[in-house]
């Protein structure tokens, strides 16, 4: 059983587990931290970024003008963003039989995966994870496509010419394999080929393993997946959630037993809990809006922001803020409203009980009743002559590099009454704001991560008693940057194997049974396939059985058997009944025979020989196929 | 019922006797015990049988139990009737138990009833002691509460020790119901005290084998359970000693001491220590005991003995109580502080704290204990730290406290228990990193160590250290991890530093450094006034109030004030949902205006115009919010502000006044009408020419020279109608409120006594109708007003009432009545009756 690591993002993870005989590929995130060595798009004209100067080498050498600008001191390609895939070379991916998703922000890659490498397997998601994971691909497609860029930057990702450029761009990794973004019929073409699931659904995949799709409680519909065939468990846990917000809560206990627990998606800001960061948020907004400021939140059209939502609801009045219009830019912003209200099954018990009412579970649906929040597809439009200051935009996307908050970006950040706050934990926000600078709006950065933290992690391994646990290299050793917090890191015994980008790992499994079936009419002869690709298989899996073996059927007369031994020479056989059948016992030559209903065991001590003649005296009694 | 009692004598008593108890209780009594010996009328609340036995205490200590007896012959007829078999409930023979001992405790009633057997046949094997009852442990605790009560005589001594009492007390002590138990425990050192009362007293020389054989048997009973294998029944042994010794200091517990000591002191050689707790308590009972610690001389070594036997935790409430101690050995007390210090020279030790401050902790110079024996797991790493920060928080203010006290490394090892809790200290050792790991974002360590540090700005501390503790506040006051309840902490123990930082000389201002600090505070308190989680708006608010209140008027402050956003958000806070924080703000903003550093109501990004006043929107809080806290703090602002002359009030102060006790005097909540009669007290004093005598140093508006008549004195009073808002108070339904008016009518019928003369001749037909006005609101109909009244119809009325009278009515408990004897005889007669009729009815 073998763990390819595709992926070295922990809370993007994209593995391929080997197990049985099926290929499995768990997840498929997309790293798109890769942005941000790139100049925003802006959606209308921007005369400051159209003339940054172009960066030269040191020698003066411009021959990269075209391609990098600077601003500020940093360096940026000009070129349509492109996204870091995970690892294509590693495996095979036209091998891979299903992919499971856990959750719409680990589903970002699968056009790339499903439509250029020949993958020809079914991908397994929540309805949820499927709508909501199709509404951020297409705002993604929507946001690089509306803004067409003539220029395609490639100059510059030369091995020997990257060498020369400044950090971070010489820093980057495999830059010749970035891509563009894909585009909508790649998208729909990847979502065509989803089988949806529900949780605790058990999915058999070709009679040999059997996947389960378990609640996270992280986002809508976000799971958690069990692997397991009759003796073995492999538990996949990935962005999962102990805290009370609008998913159904994480199912612990059917992580239970596992022999190999796989753990990513844990939080990505240790250090900073939740609650106090949605204090912090409220206390800036309020702050700014009160002096008169805008407030500009980069987000994803879907998840926190609905938690968002919801505690502005009730702050709001609290802190005088009923006046202040609230806006929600994106091209999906209404499609995310009203899908969050209509996966009732999907929430959290509170909200469950609310649809019985009937009240709408989320309480956005007043605000925008109310006209406290608006919601637009784009800032053309309606919302030009809707827009009135001071007001609270949110909009994408997080990286501040393309999407409507490149122009609100470029609108505010020249007044110190605005404030940009970083809700969203996916981008350094020192990074994404870097184009932009100098700055004058202000910065708060407040990263709401709902998934596990360390304590919970210790906690849950001690109530789920896994063998063994798999997980990414950062969370084994405390973060860098504070490098004495041992509390900061998986503590569990055995300690923790970890894996990297790129890494293949074998799992610790100690296989000791294994279940067959015997039938009595032959399997009808697998045809193959006359004409297309023929599907490559590893072949540590199944042996390629050039001869077939032939197949057993009937069942073994005690007595006659006996008879047929002591002609062949044994002396001193002993029968013993058991539960299940017979056990014969030579005790001369110290060997049992264990005939049962369904299975013979010969069990002697080292000798080959006398195991073959014995095998063959039991064959006598069976029919071929 | 009686049969087999001598009739007592009834001459010469009868005159005692109505003394002792009424008649009317006399009548319903027989009733009552017929009630109490009947199964089949079950008296359903068992505190009116408590309230009865708290009534024959005060009846029997007043007066002879024997003559109570006598009069009413039906509490002998109970006391024998429940000593037949039959099903009575447990709490009535309880009842009966414990009334028979309080009866017994005169000796000459223990006589009586002795005679006719009736205590050994309650009391003695043949009673409940052998029966199906004894197995509720009310009848156990009646049982041992009856016992007490009796013995009080030298004749209750031989009767104990005939009916085998005290091997039961014995067996009682390890009962199951812990009240039990602990009553067993108690009445054997109460038994100890009485048998050596007489032959041991002003003897200190005599042996124990001298000593009764009643006292021996508990001394040796006490020795057999020291020497047990038992934890249990040493804890018992020492909980008796305890007990003994913190209440009796007679020389014969000297005696006892010396010969029990060497048996305690074997205790300490077992590992581990068995009732660790109990012998803490043992042992500091022993050294507070005046007798006993001036004479033992193995005492001190004893309790050296132990500190350094004991766990860490265990030793830390023993070294609390030896620092605590008045007189104690130099040594002794530098082991305890050690002992005492110890976690905390963990944390220094761990994160590698500069050595100076490490050696001046350890006091002991002996080896230095590690984190790993110290602290083994969370829950005992931070259950210790909050103890000896606590046991280290109480120490601090007394006057015994070590000296020199470590101040410097105290607030070190405090400033970086807060870092670690935070996880912004570095720890240099694997020791210093699970220390790490146990306190990080442990809020209970959080709270403590925030006390303690609050505790710590009394004394003084080297510059860089106080650097750090303002950074440390400051760390805990920015960051959005800090929880409501710990920022609450770090708003108190950062006034308290600020407030002990030295201040400039020359000028009353705050020294640079915290000047520098509170630059750096001030735009964190905006955040916190935002905060969605209304306990941190509130405590942020009082944070502002108490600093203002001490800073308001120096330059410094109030420029850094006025330059943030903190006046503006206050006000806005005034129409917060919560009322708490309503409530903080008004007070608030009350000491803002107080300062004059209310933001001008017409700014730019109010473009609307005219803001409200303060005092507009204050008076518009009390007489339209919903929940009374801000309409408190409404009030108690009105009264500081008319007490301070605040200029929105002294322009026209009657109007002012009128117009807030027209408001209160409608209020639903009683506290605030009763501060409505402080404000008309404050106002009252100021129109009669008195400064407030509450604060003789406020700024009081300038008062013309006193006036000349009484009448004109009066006027102002009358024109803002305080008479009407007093009277009213005076028959409040609240009886503080009375109270207070009643107070405040009295004092001002003394001012105006002063100014002599007759002057309270209103004409008659005038006071007459306010006389008959108040007749009816005092009998509730308050409907009417009085109308504007002349100051000599105030005066004459004042003359004319009663108010010593009404004072003396209103001083008595409201229950008065309730809690009468008569009146609980009758509620339990009612409630059995009741129960009675109900049966009735079900047929």
């Amino acid at each position: 059983m073998k763990l390819y690591c595709l992926s070295g993002h922990p809370t993007l993870p994209c593995n391929v587990l080997k197990f049985k005989s099926t290929t499995i590929m768990l997840d498929c995130g997309l790293d798109m931290t890769s942005t941000l060595n790139f100049l925003p798009l802006p959606l209308v004209q921007s005369p400051r970024l159209s003339n940054l100067p172009g960066w030269s080498l040191k020698d003066g050498n411009a021959f990269l003008d075209k391609e990098l600008k600077e601003c500020s001191g940093h360096v940026f390609v000009d070129s349509v963003p492109e996204f870091c895939l995970p690892e294509t070379e590693l495996i095979d991916l036209s091998t891979v039989d299903v992919i499971l998703i856990s959750n719409y922000h680990c589903m970002m890659a699968l056009p790339y995966i499903t439509e250029h490498t020949g993958f020809t397997g079914t991908v397994y998601a929540t309805e949820p994870t499927v709508q909501i994971g199709r509404l951020l691909m297409e705002e993604l497609v929507n946001f690089i496509e509306r803004v067409p860029k003539a220029q395609s930057a490639s100059l510059w990702k030369n091995k020997d010419i990257q060498r020369l450029l400044p950090s971070p761009l010489k820093d980057a990794v495999e830059v010749s394999t970035w891509r563009r973004c894909y585009t909508m019929q790649e998208v729909n073409s990847a979502l065509s080929k989803i089988q949806l699931v529900g949780y605790s659904q058990k999915i058999e995949l070709f009679g040999a393993v059997q996947v389960t799709p378990l609640s996270s409680g992280y986002a809508l519909g976000s799971s958690n997946w069990i692997i397991q065939s009759h003796y073995e468990k492999v538990s996949y846990v990935s962005g999962s959630s102990l805290l009370t917000t609008h998913p159904q809560p994480m199912d612990q206990a059917s992580l239970k037993n596992s022999d190999v627990l796989v753990l990513t998606g844990l939080t990505q800001i240790p250090t900073a809990n939740p609650d106090g960061m949605v204090g912090e948020f409220c206390s800036n907004l309020a702050l700014t809006v009160r002096n008169g400021g805008n407030v500009l939140v980069p987000c994803y059209p879907s998840g926190v922001i609905y938690d968002l939502l919801e505690c502005l609801y009730q702050y709001i009045d609290s802190a005088g803020l009923s006046n202040i219009p609230f806006y929600f830019i994106s091209p999906v912003a209404n499609s995310s409203l009203e899908f969050s209200q209509i996966f009732a099954e999907w929430l959290c018990h509170n909200k469950q009980t609310k649809v019985y009412l009937p009240e709408p579970p989320f309480p956005h649906a007043e605000l925008i009743q109310t006209n406290k929040l608006k919601h637009y597809p784009s800032l053309h439009g309606d919302f030009s002559s809707d827009f009135r200051q001071p007001c609270v935009v949110f909009t994408g996307h997080p990286s501040l590099r393309f999407g409507d908050v490149v122009h609100f970006m470029e609108l505010w950040g020249k007044s110190s009454l605005n404030t940009v706050i970083f809700t969203e934990p996916d981008f350094s926000y020192l990074e994404a704001l870097a184009p932009y600078q100098p700055l004058a709006m202000k910065c708060i950065y407040c990263p709401i991560d709902t998934r596990l933290n360390f304590i919970q992690v210790s906690k849950l391994l001690k109530e789920v008693q896994p063998l063994h646990v798999v997980c990414p290299e950062q969370y084994t050793q405390p973060p860098p940057a504070q490098s004495h917090r041992m509390d900061l890191m998986i503590d569990c015994q055995p300690p923790a194997m970890s894996y990297r980008r790129a890494e293949v790992l074998a799992l610790p499994f100690k296989r000791r049974y294994e279940k067959i079936e015997i039938m009595p009419e032959p399997p009808p002869r697998p045809t193959q396939p006359t004409g297309g690709k023929k599907r490559k298989r590893a072949s540590d899996d199944i042996p390629d059985c050039k001869v077939l073996k032939p197949l057993l059927s009937g069942s073994i007369p005690v007595e006659q058997f006996v008879q047929a031994l002591e002609k062949h020479g044994f002396s001193d056989i002993k029968v013993e009944d058991t539960a299940k059948g017979h056990i014969v016992l030579l005790q001369e030559a110290e060997t049992l025979i264990q005939i049962e209903e369904d299975s013979t065991h010969i069990i002697c001590d080292n000798d080959e020989m006398l195991r073959v003649r014995l095998r063959d005296l039991v064959l006598k009694f069976l029919q071929k196929f | 019922m009686t049969s087999g009692l001598p009739v007592p004598s009834q001459v010469g008593h009868a005159g005692i006797s109505s003394l002792i108890m009424d008649p009317e209780c006399s009548q319903l009594l027989p009733a009552l015990c017929s009630v109490l010996a009947d199964p089949r009328q079950p008296v359903a609340d068992d505190t009116c049988l408590e309230k009865l036995l708290d009534w024959f205490k005060t009846i029997t200590e007043a007066g002879s139990s024997l003559l109570l007896l006598q009069e009413n012959p039906c509490l002998l007829g109970l006391l024998c009737h429940v000593l037949k078999p039959q099903d009575l409930s447990p709490r009535v023979l309880s009842f009966s138990l414990r009334l028979a001992g309080m009866l017994a405790a005169q000796e000459d009633c223990f006589q009586y009833l002795q005679q006719g057997e009736l205590l050994p046949r309650l009391f003695g094997e043949a009673g409940p002691l052998g029966g199906a009852a004894w197995t509720a442990p009310s009848v156990r605790s009646g049982w041992i509460q009856g016992l007490r009560s009796l013995a009080r005589h030298p004749s209750a001594l031989c009767f104990l020790a005939d009916c085998g009492a005290v091997d039961t007390i014995f067996s009682l002590q390890g009962d199951s119901s812990l009240f039990v138990a602990s009553a067993a425990g108690q009445l054997l050192v109460h038994i100890l005290g009485l048998s050596l009362q007489g032959p041991a007293e002003g003897h200190p020389g005599l042996q124990t084998g001298d000593w009764p054989v009643c006292a021996q048997k508990i001394v040796s009973h006490i020795e057999e359970s020291l020497r047990s294998a038992a934890t249990p029944q040493i804890t018992q042994a020492l909980n008796v000693l305890t007990t003994t010794f913190g209440h009796c200091h007679d020389p014969w517990t000297q005696v006892l001491w010396g010969r029990l000591s060497p048996l305690v002191a074997c205790l300490l050689e077992k590992d581990p220590v068995p009732a660790a707790h109990s012998l803490v308590d043992l042992l500091l009972s022993v050294a507070r005991s005046p007798v006993l610690s001036s004479s033992s001389s193995g005492l001190w070594e004893t309790l050296a003995q132990t500190l350094s036997h004991l766990s860490p935790t265990q030793a830390g409430p023993l070294a609390l109580g030896i620092l605590k101690l008045q007189e104690c050995p130099q040594v002794l007390r530098a082991q305890a502080f050690a002992v005492l210090l110890q976690p905390l020279t963990c944390v220094l030790e761990a994160t590698a704290q500069a050595p100076g401050l490490l050696d001046s902790l350890d006091g002991t110079g002996g080896a230095s204990v590690t984190v790993d024996t110290l602290l083994p797991s969370k829950a005992a790493c931070v259950g210790l730290l909050c103890r000896t920060l606590a046991h280290l928080e109480l120490l601090q203010p007394l006057p015994q406290r070590p000296s020199p006290w470590p101040q410097a490394p105290l607030l070190g090892a405090t400033v970086t228990i807060l870092r670690l809790c935070s996880g912004s200290a570095t720890p240099t050792s694997d020791a210093g990193g699970h220390l790490c790991a146990f306190l990080v974002g442990c809020v209970r360590v959080q709270r403590a160590a925030l006390d303690f540090l609050g505790t710590l700005s009394q004394g003084t501390g080297p510059r860089e250290l106080v650097t750090q503790v303002f950074a440390v506040l400051l760390e805990y006051l920015t960051s959005p991890d800090s929880s409501p309840t710990v920022l609450k902490k770090a708003f108190q123990a950062t006034f308290r530093w600020l407030q002990s930082s030295p201040e400039t000389p020359g000028c009353s201002d705050l020294d640079p450094h915290a000047h520098l600090f509170l630059r750096e505070l001030l735009p964190v308190l905006p955040k916190r006034l935002c905060s969605p989680c209304w306990e941190v708006r509130d405590s942020g608010l009082e944070f502002l109030t108490q600093m203002i209140g001490r800073w308001g008027g120096q330059a410094g402050f109030r420029r850094a004030l006025l330059a943030s956003e903190v006046p503006e958000l206050t006000e806005q806070l005034l129409r917060d949902p919560e009322s708490y924080v309503r409530a903080s703000a008004v007070a608030a903003m009350g000491q803002l205006s107080s300062q004059g550093l209310r933001v001008t109501p017409a700014s730019p990004e109010h473009p609307g115009g005219q803001q409200k006043s303060l005092l507009a929107e204050l008076l518009h809080i009390l007489s339209t919010d919903s929940e009374g806290f801000p309409r408190r703090a409404v009030m108690h602002v009105f009264t500081q502000w008319l007490r301070d002359g605040h200029a929105d009030v002294a322009g026209d102060t009657e109007r002012f006044v009128a117009r807030v006790l027209q408001v209160a005097s409608q209020d639903l909540d009683w506290e605030v009408r009763a501060q409505g009669l402080e404000l008309a007290l404050v106002f009252l004093e100021q129109t009669l020419g008195r400064p407030s005598s509450h604060c003789p140093y406020a700024v009081t508006p300038p008062v013309a020279a006193p006036p000349s008549s009484l009448a004109q004195a009066l006027r102002p009073l009358c024109r803002v109608q305080l008479f009407e808002f007093a009277f009213r108070a005076l028959f409040d339904c609240d009886r503080p409120v009375a109270q207070k008016s009643c107070d405040l009518l009295l004092f001002l019928r003394a001012q105006t006594a002063s100014y002599g003369g007759p002057q309270g001749s209103g004409s008659v037909p005038e006071v007459a109708s306010v006389e008959a006005a108040l007749q009816r609101w005092q009998a509730g109909d308050q409907g009417q007003p009085l109308g504007y009244l002349e100051p000599e119809v105030v005066v004459a009325v004042l003359r004319s009432m009663d108010l010593e009278g009404l004072r003396g009515a209103l001083a008595e408990s409201s229950d008065r009545v309730e809690k009468s004897p008569q009146s609980l005889l009758q509620d339990v007669l009612a409630t059995v009756g009741a129960l009675g009729e109900d049966e009735a009815d079900c047929y």
